[in-house]
């Protein structure tokens, strides 16, 4: 027992190595290096190194990343979200229907879907905390709703399958207020090609990574993932707490449907539906445990990233991209493998 | 026991307490009393009712029967927040900590620390860091690295810092389920000590535990809890360590602790 001795002599001295080793991002940060010199080197176009390349990947990067950040706040707080993917649809879809069924003006109709994309993320989580049930179940529900009601809705209001002509009136004059959405949720930085999407990627990274590290309710985040029963007997609002990254994941993917809505100015019924898993594969690489109560928001960033190289790289290099998803297998199995270790070593005590 | 109710106004108090879970009456006809400043035992074995008794005086459960009273005003709990917002902080034996936390972010859970306005309303990290440190040290409790994972530290300094942490917010009724079952005797003596502390620096604890040598070291009043029922009420003044064991174990079991104990020396 330490308490009654000046010093601890069972606390080693901790290096700045080990404690480098301890952040929980540090596996997917050296795994990030390996993939990016692996395809620098693979490269056959000489692109992936230079800016348009880096623009390309950090393009797939970032629609992932601005959800997988927001996946790796819920899996630190204990819960999973496999509605993610379907609700980029969802959102595009509403906001698209909106705008051209409806005669609504673009922003308002924005305004409208974020609103409804919290109202999704409400529910989800609304009925986990209340029924006590796996929130893999639950949205696993939502998931297959939605998807039956993206293609059930949109065939219904359009008679096809997607929802086009947002940039322009019926009458082909162009529709207020799109230039200025483009502007916000889908321009690029000329000459290089750099999207906006990717502004919007690293902001909401640095806000997460705040909200984690320095607020009351990152702490709560961690705390609810980690144990919610001790939580919850120290005062904390584990369902409040759990309600509200529900939300924060729903609206993330609402950003992506409304960024890929202005991007395509159309939305397909089937959008966004299987990347739920990419995000969790970002989030777990970045070092999430999927039981909770450990990772980082710069994880999830840093998985994205990895996930981006790999859809580009495997281009670049030449190869028929149907290995994309078994370099992502491979990825993710490796990735949780060297954390795993990692946390071993240089944890201790850890779980 | 219903005569001496309240007179004086117990910081917690139970009169005939029930509670039914269907058809299994897990308490029933309890009353006791927490005088401030002191430390309760509530002594019982397995399945005696400890856990549902800590329950209901932590506002996890409402009981079926019966009445609660803090400073002598009837009161019902409906969430252990509610408790905890009067003053009733509770550290559970296995639940009072999450272990992949850091130790500061442990001690300040639920009471962080903050500055600023909203949305611009940042934990006060170095300060809670370093007041975490210190409180610690104040109550005898050295941490080298307040950054370490809770669940790094060993089992008494775990129920050390959950006591220290419930002390440190205020607390005026201070629950403790079993702090020493899972500890070894060092490290009991430690937490016991806490326990202590905590009663002279003003907080009135209740002790539940079914080890009666550890009740008997710091306990001022003892309640004897079996199958539901409060059995007995005892004061340090009218009982012996003997007799407590002795009350505690009962009849056929008597020989044989009796031996065990004898056996130890």
């Amino acid at each position: 027992m330490s308490t009654a001795m000046a010093v601890d002599e069972r606390v080693n001295k901790v290096s700045p190595l080990t404690r480098i080793m301890r952040r929980p991002e540090i596996g997917a940060l050296m795994g990030a290096l390996v993939v990016y010199i692996f395809f620098a080197v693979a490269d056959q176009t000489g692109t992936f190194f230079s800016l348009d390349g880096t623009a390309r990947w950090t393009d797939v990067a970032s629609t992932y990343g601005i959800i997988a950040v927001a996946v790796a706040l819920l899996m630190i707080g204990g819960e999973f979200d496999l509605s993610s993917g379907v609700m980029i649809g969802s959102s595009g879809l509403f906001a698209g229907l909106l705008i051209t069924e409806y005669g609504l003006g673009v922003w308002p109709s924005i305004l409208l879907t974020f609103v409804f994309a919290a109202g999704i993320g409400f529910t989800n989580g609304w009925l986990v905390v209340t029924t006590g049930l796996p929130s893999f179940i639950v949205t696993l529900a939502m998931f297959f709703s939605l998807r039956g009601i993206n293609l059930g809705v949109t065939k219904l209001l359009t008679d096809t399958v997607r929802v086009a002509g947002v940039d322009e009136n019926p009458d082909g004059t162009p529709r207020a207020g799109y230039e200025s959405a483009k502007a916000v949720f889908a321009s690029d930085f000329s000459p290089y090609s750099f999207r906006i999407a990717v502004v919007w990627w690293l902001a909401l990274t640095v806000v997460a990574t705040l909200v984690l590290t320095r607020t009351r309710f990152g702490n709560w985040i961690y705390a609810v993932g980690g144990d919610a029963n001790a939580a919850r007997n120290v005062g904390v609002p584990v369902r409040r707490t759990k309600i509200m990254l529900f939300m924060y994941v729903s609206m993330s993917s609402c950003l992506v449907g409304i960024i890929s809505l202005m991007r395509l100015k159309s939305m397909q019924a089937g959008q966004g539906v299987t990347q739920e898993f990419i995000f969790i594969i970002a989030a777990v690489v970045g070092g999430c445990l999927l039981t909770g109560g450990y990772g980082s928001a710069i994880g999830g960033t840093i998985g994205a990233a990895i996930i981006g190289m790999a859809f580009i790289g495997i281009a670049y290099a030449q190869w028929n991209t149907d290995w994309t998803w078994l370099f992502l297998g491979l990825i993710l199995f490796v990735a949780v493998l060297t954390n795993s270790l990692i946390r071993r070593r240089f944890q201790g005590a850890r779980k | 026991m219903t005569e001496m109710a309240i007179n004086e106004p117990a910081a917690l108090a139970l009169e005939n307490v029930g509670k039914r879970f269907g058809s299994v009456i897990a308490l029933s006809d309890v009353s006791m009393r927490v005088p401030k400043n002191q430390v309760t035992c509530v002594l019982g074995d397995n399945g005696a009712g400890k856990s549902t008794l800590i329950k209901i005086l932590s506002g996890v459960h409402t009981p079926s029967e019966g009445e609660l009273f803090v400073n002598g005003q009837a009161t019902t709990f409906h969430s252990p927040r509610e408790a905890l917002d009067m003053g009733i902080a509770t550290v559970f034996q296995d639940l009072a900590t999450v272990p992949l936390m850091a130790v500061w972010r442990n001690f300040y859970l639920g009471n962080e620390p903050t500055r600023g306005v909203w949305p611009f309303k940042g934990l006060r990290t170095k300060y809670a860091k370093e007041s975490c440190k210190a409180e610690l040290a104040e109550m005898g409790i050295d941490i080298r690295d307040t950054e370490q994972p809770v669940g790094t530290l060993s089992g008494g300094e775990r129920q050390a810092v959950s006591i220290a942490r419930a002390v440190h917010f205020g607390a005026n009724v201070l629950i403790l389920d079993e702090p020493t079952s899972a500890l070894g005797v060092k490290q009991s003596g430690v937490v016991l000590k806490h326990i202590r502390n905590a009663a002279e620096s003003g907080v009135s604890v209740v002790f539940i535990t079914h080890n009666p040598h550890h009740a008997y070291l710091v306990g001022d009043n003892f309640y004897l809890l079996n199958r539901g029922q409060m059995m007995a009420e005892y004061t340090k003044d009218n009982v012996s360590r003997e007799e407590l064991v002795k009350a505690m174990a009962g009849g056929a079991e008597l020989d044989a602790l009796a031996h065990e104990l004898g056996a130890k020396g």
